[in-house]
């Protein structure tokens, strides 16, 4: 990176906050450009109504909380079962020879494929939602974990031979935390999948939540609340990935970013 | 077993069938550095690797007495742990009143006492391998072995190492074992240098460098010394025709002629 450049902290909030003005008035300029009738196209000042309206009314919070709360539960379940899976799997082939294949199959389904199974085997609600974050992030964590496990270099095995570690010990003291970097890396992706599916998800197996908020606006044809819902939803995402991204600066992880 | 802390009794090894290590057999005694020398692949880190009991010989015996410790040829710190927790690995069983002045006088031995705390991404190549040092000695150690531990190194930081590993192990009763491709090495450190052959590695000849340590690469017996090795291993040398005092010239830097590996 011979060309590469320091930006400071002021000068990167200077050009994020340069480009999301020129966003603002670009979109404002489409709005009264009449391009697209004022039904389809709501204006910023539409969409700062609308989400004024949510927020007097309280239904921004409610829908807030109840996505937060199954994003929450649905990746935490995926999290605390696909990491000990996954190092489970990157340690014993005989387990990887039996269940890499299932991993690799499912893997490949889109989440959204489950819905049916979702709303029939858990109605609508909280569950179904929970249900489908979980199996959208479950199958790329266990194989991000698998594949950091094999990453990890032989001479760390080598040192835990010498001094003395076995099985559990090895485990949390080794290996788990020579994977950290990785897997925090595949944390950050598959919570913004978690997110991604949440709103589809809820737009069919919901009845409250950012995703279905916005089929609802959708519905009654108030695209500035469709808009607003949009919005809600991309800065809580981003919001979520900068709290994940924190995981980063943990002393016993820096390592694995800093070479 | 006498004074010996590790013996090694004609032991042969193989894989898959293809044998590696051909009745090797040899003694090392406490206090004394054994350097392996011999080309690339002949079987040095197998050898390592039954020396640790991390292999165990297909036929033979190795005897050691007490902890056996490695400092390996890559980074062999945990990049997770701070350099006062890689080297607490080595006192595991040290209790906890007794390790932290062991830690403090294993820091001011490597002169690390303000790195305490650092990470090893945070340190130099040559301080990571003082660690590693550190580490090893730690605890009860009787046998170390080094896996061409400054191989990584640039020329100078090597040279630098070979000096403190010379002034850290002054004194102490550790059998050491050294393998390695650089000769110059062999020669500066070892109280004695096997020469291996070809796989499967046997033992070609044993020399014994003269001159207490710190030793002068540039000194005709040293010289004299490499220069049998080169010629057992069959690989060119410029030892012929010129003299110590070649204007205290490194003779024959070890990556250009006097390196087997």
């Amino acid at each position: 990176m011979k060309n590469a450049q320091r930006v400071s902290y002021a000068q990167a909030t200077l050009l994020s906050a340069a480009c999301l003005v020129g966003a603002l008035g670009l979109w404002w300029l489409l709005s009264r450009a009449g391009l697209f009738p004022p039904s389809a196209l709501p204006t910023p000042a539409d969409v700062a109504a609308g989400l004024g309206e949510e927020v007097r009314t309280g239904r921004l919070a409610d829908d807030m909380v109840a996505s937060l709360f199954r994003v929450a539960a649905g990746y935490t379940l995926a999290v605390v079962t696909s990491v000990p899976v996954g190092l489970a799997l990157g340690h014993s082939p005989r387990w990887r020879a039996a269940l890499l294949p299932a991993v690799n199959f499912f893997r490949s389904l889109s989440p959204l494929a489950w819905i049916p199974f979702a709303i029939l085997w858990f109605g609508i609600g909280d569950t179904p939602v929970v249900f489908l974050i979980f199996m959208a992030t479950f199958f790329p964590l266990v194989l991000a974990t698998l594949a950091a496990v094999a990453e990890v270099p032989a001479v760390y095995f080598q040192v835990a031979h010498e001094y003395g570690f076995r099985g559990v010990e090895l485990l949390t003291r080794i290996t788990l935390p020579a994977v950290m970097p990785q897997v925090i890396t595949a944390l950050r992706v598959a919570g913004g999948m978690a997110w991604l599916v949440l709103v589809a998800a809820e737009m069919i197996a919901g009845r409250d939540g950012l995703g279905f908020a916005i089929w609802d606006a959708r519905n009654g044809l108030r695209l500035d609340l469709l808009v607003c819902g949009m919005i809600v939803i991309g800065l809580t995402g981003a919001i979520l990935d900068w709290l994940l991204s924190l995981l980063s600066k943990l002393p016993g992880v820096r390592w694995g970013y800093e070479h | 077993m006498s004074t010996n802390i590790l013996a090694v009794r004609d032991v042969s090894h193989s894989f898959g069938g293809a044998p590696v290590l051909d009745h090797l057999s040899f003694e090392v005694a406490a206090g004394e550095v054994v350097a392996f020398v011999g080309p690339s692949g002949c079987g040095k880190t197998t050898l390592l690797r039954l020396l640790s009991g991390f292999y165990r010989p297909a036929a033979g015996a190795v005897e050691r007495r007490g902890d056996t410790r490695m400092i390996y040829q890559q980074d062999g710190l945990l990049p997770w742990l701070t350099v006062t927790e890689n080297i607490s690995l080595g006192l595991r069983h040290v209790s906890e009143a007794a390790r932290a002045g062991q830690l403090a006088r294993l820091l001011q031995l490597i002169r690390l006492q303000g790195f305490a705390r650092h990470y090893p991404h945070q340190l130099s190549g040559g301080m990571r391998q003082r660690v590693e040092l550190a580490r090893a000695l730690a605890g009860d150690t009787s046998v170390l072995l080094m896996d061409e531990p400054f191989s990584s190194l640039d020329y100078q930081t090597r040279a630098r190492m070979r000096a403190e590993l010379t002034r850290v192990l002054a004194g102490r009763p550790v059998a050491v074992v050294l393998v390695t491709h650089d000769i110059e090495e062999a020669v500066l450190l070892a109280d004695r240098v096997l020469v291996l052959s070809e796989r499967p590695a046997r033992v070609l000849c044993e020399l014994h460098p003269e001159g207490e340590r710190p030793r002068d690469v540039t000194s005709p017996a040293l010289r004299a010394t490499m220069k049998s090795i080169l010629e057992r291993l069959s690989l060119p040398h410029d030892f012929d025709g010129e003299g110590p005092e070649g204007e205290g010239e490194t003779v024959g830097t070890p990556e250009a002629s006097a390196s087997p590996g």
